[in-house]
């Protein structure tokens, strides 16, 4: 395997490029701390923080799959006016800093927020500072990631399966169901992983929407960042299970990100 | 019965088009790429919102616009077997052919279209995935699954299409088979001549999202009244009025012939009429004009020679008379026609 020759300046910055990347990861290796490894990760605080993650991110992928999949079905669909403008303020979140984003859900469930004032005294519902609230945080910074997959799913699959399926008889309901949602899995199980992955990282919405409330909203992210200050070894193990863990998100979805030789 | 009368524009494709279809009848629809064919037979399923639609089904109105009646596709007793066949990949082939069973709840659904495997000899298959049948089993799973929500009218849209050209001679005869234990009207879709003379009891020739001719297929080759159904034959027909035995065409020309009628004709010249000289014929020819050779294609013992000129026209040679005229591209020639070799009805 040769390959075709490179300015050699390019060689350098492209060095320097992959030992940025390269560099804290190696970094995560030497000083992981091979012998309280064990007893770090296995404290109580990092396993109630791992538990926590796990329902959180769970709960918000399920959410975006309920809410999300519908989404990308109207975005690939429908036309009427405004949607180009629904669709691109639902994508923000992608690209928004994600305090904005916990700040922005703040305004509105919080508890003297525009619809949290509501809830609040009509059910006596309150959102903030709840395990909902992480739920909640993750799934406004994840969603767009699995409605954007599956919309593009959509527009690239072949709908005379669909045209087929309604020669025989079937409605609408029955031909997403029993042909469309088959025929987009891929999409939908790649917008899935990507939705989860993204959740599991969630920092800053969760820590201004949900607080770092132990047990209820300090997720993993938010112990690394405590456990940093007051025992960085644990901070340190956790990191790398958590590479480990997008490692192997990443290998899931080669496929689709990784460009085949 | 089917009565479909059809009118929608659709990009450059302005079609408006009748047809009719007899209980047992199949009818082929045929004629040169965007001419409107599949787009027809996609509003007749419902699939395509026309302009202006009446579907009529063994008297039952599926669709009329003027009077605001249009039932879904999934609710129109009608089977399609879409070109390339489009089984679902996810399903197995039994689950394929018991799809349209199962949207209507039918609870032996799956005992049907085993029955229906057994028929058409794939019943081993029933399991497998689609991706493992080849072309020609795929052809009868399409066709069985279209079939076995008991439709009143079938619709094909070029069903060979898909297959290559050796197996296709062989499906075509088992297409005819399968296509003759259903009782209901047959609406099939073809750019393919042979398959249409073929399997079809009657042709309607499309052509410009018009109908130009529609008959038995000896009566639609025997009279072409399109160039598409001309080409196909392989015959000159052109277009004029008759006045006193000349018929004069479009162009200006004249042609003179026997039995020419009056008024607005059809005329026809068999290739093998046409004779070709290298100056001018002295006798009795009464059609004779100059013309350049656009093309020689040589066909074994035979060519034909395309010639433009006042008159363009297509003539068919021996290999030896291309040789003896020494008849090449850009060569200036004589055309001749005797009168008794046009062939003339009335357009």
């Amino acid at each position: 395997m040769t390959s075709e020759p490179i300015p050699r300046p390019f060689v350098i910055f492209a060095a320097f490029a992959a030992a940025l990347f390269l560099l804290p990861l190696l970094g995560l290796l030497v000083r992981f701390p091979w012998g309280e490894a064990a007893g770090a990760l296995t404290s109580p605080e990092i396993l109630t923080a791992a538990g926590l993650s796990l329902v959180t991110s769970l709960g918000a992928t399920a959410l975006s799959l309920l809410l999300g999949v519908p989404l990308a079905v109207v975005y690939a669909r429908a036309r009427f006016r405004g949607l180009r403008v629904i669709r691109a303020l639902t994508t923000l979140p992608m690209v928004l800093p994600p305090v904005v984003g916990g700040v922005a859900l703040l305004v509105a469930f919080g508890r003297r927020g525009v619809v949290g004032q509501f809830l609040d005294s009509a059910f006596g519902i309150r959102i903030p500072f709840t395990t909902a609230a992480a739920i909640l945080a993750a799934t406004f910074v994840a969603m767009p990631f699995l409605v954007l997959t599956v919309e593009a799913g959509l527009r690239s699959m072949d709908r005379r399966y669909e045209e087929a399926a309604r020669s025989l008889g079937a409605d609408r309901w029955t031909v997403f169901r029993r042909v469309t949602l088959p025929l987009i899995a891929p999409s939908v199980y790649a917008g899935a992983v990507l939705c989860w992955a993204r959740a599991l990282g969630e920092f800053g919405a969760t820590i201004t929407f949900a607080g770092n409330v132990p047990g209820s909203t300090q997720t993993l992210p938010l112990a690394v960042y405590l456990a940093l200050e007051t025992r960085p070894e644990a901070a340190i193990a956790l990191s790398l299970v958590l590479l480990l863990l997008s490692l192997v998100v990443l290998v899931a979805l080669r496929d689709r990100y990784l460009p085949t030789s | 019965m089917l009565n479909a009368d059809i009118q929608l524009r659709l990009g450059t494709l302005d079609l408006d088009a009748a047809i009719d279809a007899a209980p047992g009848e199949i009818v082929a629809l045929l004629g040169p790429n965007g001419a409107g064919k599949t787009t027809f037979i996609r509003a007749v399923a419902g699939l395509l919102r026309a302009d202006r639609a009446r579907v009529v089904l063994d008297g039952a109105v599926l669709e009329d616009t003027a009077a605001g009646v249009r039932l879904p596709t999934e609710r129109r007793p009608i089977g399609v077997v879409f070109q390339q066949h489009l089984l679902f990949p996810h399903l197995s082939v039994l689950e394929n052919v018991a799809f349209g069973l199962r949207a209507r709840h039918r609870p032996d659904a799956h005992a049907a279209a085993l029955a229906w495997l057994e028929r058409i000899g794939l019943a081993t298959y029933a399991n497998a995935r689609p991706a493992a049948l080849s072309g020609g089993e795929a052809q009868r799973v399409a066709l069985a699954r279209a079939l076995a929500i008991d439709p009143r009218l079938l619709l094909l849209d070029e069903p060979l299409s898909a297959l290559d050209a050796t197996a296709r001679v062989a499906l075509r005869r088992e297409l005819r088979r399968h296509l003759a234990s259903f009782n209901g009207a047959r609406l099939l879709v073809t750019h393919d001549p042979l398959e249409a003379a073929a399997l079809a009891d009657r042709l309607v020739i499309l052509e410009g999202g018009r109908v130009v001719q529609s008959g038995p297929v000896d009566e639609v080759t025997r009279h072409p009244r399109s160039r598409f159904v001309a080409d196909l034959v392989g015959v000159n027909l052109v277009r004029g009025r008759a006045e006193g035995g000349v018929i004069v065409l479009q162009g200006g020309q004249h042609l003179t012939a026997l039995d020419a009628g009056e008024g607005d004709v059809f005329a026809v010249i068999h290739p093998r009429s046409v004779a070709i000289h290298r100056t001018h014929p002295e006798g009795t020819p009464r059609n004779v004009w100059p013309g350049t050779i656009r093309s020689v294609d040589l066909l074994g013992d035979r060519a034909r020679v395309a010639i433009e000129g006042t008159l363009a026209i297509v003539a068919e040679v021996t290999a030896s008379a291309v040789r003896d005229l020494d008849l090449r591209e850009r060569a200036e020639v004589w055309v001749s026609v005797k009168a008794a070799e046009v062939g003339v009805y009335p357009a």
